[in-house]
């Protein structure tokens, strides 16, 4: 059994099931509410909710139960106090490697760290206080920490996406940072502008690939990349079968450095699947090659658009099982490391986010 | 002296305050007054001002039923109330 957190415009759902026999929807909450990431941590069993109300700004809320109860609001996800700048959104929620510790990313290019399961945040001072902060520019979707890399067995090794400010990485467990965008070629700059470390480097997306921490995957804007040194340098590996090289929502195989999965869309000025297909590609060979997946998925007139954080899996190998939902509040699931597909949910609300646990 | 005046909220900021709608709270100015809220309701804390002391975009604050601003000065026996704003259409 399945259970998978999604976060979406107009509420959280909760669906449960397998791939084999289909998924129910078996709890909304927040109902009406942008709910922009959701999660399930899987060592406390705790849900936690990053829900951005258009009225009163953006806050963490947590229950310990089935998600159709009450939720508390979580303490400390803020700005300092007094500032210039207020916090817009929580993009992402990731378990930490030490017990207890979580993560959160947000906007503006902020990071909070979490030491008793999510019930208490602080802000992260080292990220916060990076001198060269006040040059970082925001990608369209803002100056969002959007990727948070743990490292497994290492509670001080991170590794840190913000659009469109790079990464960033760290050995200290946070309190100092460096960024780690060698290779990295942003395509939309003049060539004369690589030379500034603080112009945009557009990071869409950075999974670790847990059996081999130091190897990374990332999607850019234009580009699909690796990096098998921890994140200080990387390779375009965008090429070897992918229609396009544009997209938001990657995902790795936990079992398998080699293999890594992205849902590429046309374009920056076409936020769309490539000819109308549904497709998943799929590398094997640490972005040597791609493979087209997607037997099941619609295959004509689907105009789809998936978002960085609606793209998860669970298992691992040969059971990997794979999930994504579109902005159109499809659903989508596969059991078999993608060959093979099946429709969970049709007519959700937009979906921002995908977790499977 | 600070000047006593009634704030109202309604909706999920009702529930934050304990459940009352109105409450008469000092404060010569609506920021002072949305401070004094807070201290006596940890709870709304971030829900009506942001980090910057600002009046978050897409709530309204009106006093006697004139718009208002943080700003805004106060008096004895003023009315405030605190409204998410209508938007879409």
């Amino acid at each position: 059994m399945t259970e998978l957190v999604v976060g979406t415009k107009k509420g959280l759902f909760l669906l449960e099931g397998d791939p084999a026999s289909g998924f129910e929807i078996k709890t909304r909450a927040f109902a009406g509410q942008p709910v922009d990431f959701a999660t399930r941590d899987p060592r406390s069993g705790r849900l936690l909710a990053a829900v951005t109300s258009p009225f009163f700004g953006p806050k963490i809320f947590f229950t310990d139960g089935d998600g159709d109860g009450e939720w508390e609001q979580a303490g400390g996800v803020e700005l300092p106090e007094g500032g210039d700048q207020a916090l817009e959104r929580i993009w992402v929620i990731a378990p930490g490697a030490a017990d207890g510790a979580l993560y959160a990313g947000g906007d503006p290019g902020v990071l909070f760290e979490s030491h008793d399961g999510g019930t208490g945040w602080q802000i992260n001072a080292g990220l916060w206080e990076q001198p060269s902060r006040p040059q970082w520019q925001p990608g369209g979707g803002g100056l969002c920490v959007h990727s948070i890399c743990t490292w497994p067995g290492d509670p001080d090794r991170l590794a840190v996406a913000v659009s469109a400010a790079g990464i960033w990485l760290t050995e200290d467990g946070g309190r100092s940072w460096r960024r780690g965008n060698g290779g990295l070629n942003p395509r939309y700059l003049p060539e004369e502008a690589l030379k500034d470390e603080n112009a945009g480097r557009c990071v869409h997306h950075v999974e670790r690939a847990p059996m081999r921490p130091e190897r990374l995957f990332m999607q850019f804007h234009g580009g699909v990349y690796r990096s098998d040194d921890a994140g200080e340098s990387w390779t375009d590996i965008g090429g070897g079968g992918l229609p396009s090289d544009f997209g938001f929502p990657l995902m790795v195989d936990p079992g398998d450095p080699d293999s890594a999965y992205v849902i590429p869309l046309v374009a920056d000025t076409d936020r769309v699947m490539p000819g109308g297909r549904v497709r998943v590609y799929e590398t094997r060979d640490a972005g040597a090659s791609w493979a087209e997946r997607g037997e099941g998925l619609p295959a004509e007139h689907a105009y789809l658009t998936v978002l960085r954080q609606a793209f998860s899996r669970a298992g691992s190998g040969e059971q990997l099982e794979l999930f994504f939902g579109a902005t159109s509040g499809d659903l989508f699931v596969s059991g078999d490391a993608g060959a093979t597909w099946t429709t969970a949910a049709t007519r959700l609300p937009p979906v921002y986010s995908v977790v499977a646990v | 002296m600070p000047r006593v005046a009634v704030v109202c909220v309604r909706g999920p900021l009702r529930k934050l305050a304990g459940g009352r709608a109105e409450q008469e709270l000092g404060g010569s100015t609506v920021y002072e007054l949305l401070r004094a809220l807070e201290l006596r309701h940890p709870e709304l804390g971030g829900w009506i001002l942001d980090e910057r002391g600002l009046v978050r975009r897409h709530i309204n604050v009106y006093v006697n039923g004139e718009r208002g601003s943080e700003e805004t000065a106060v008096r004895s026996a003023d009315r405030v109330e605190v409204l998410p704003a209508i938007t879409g259409g």
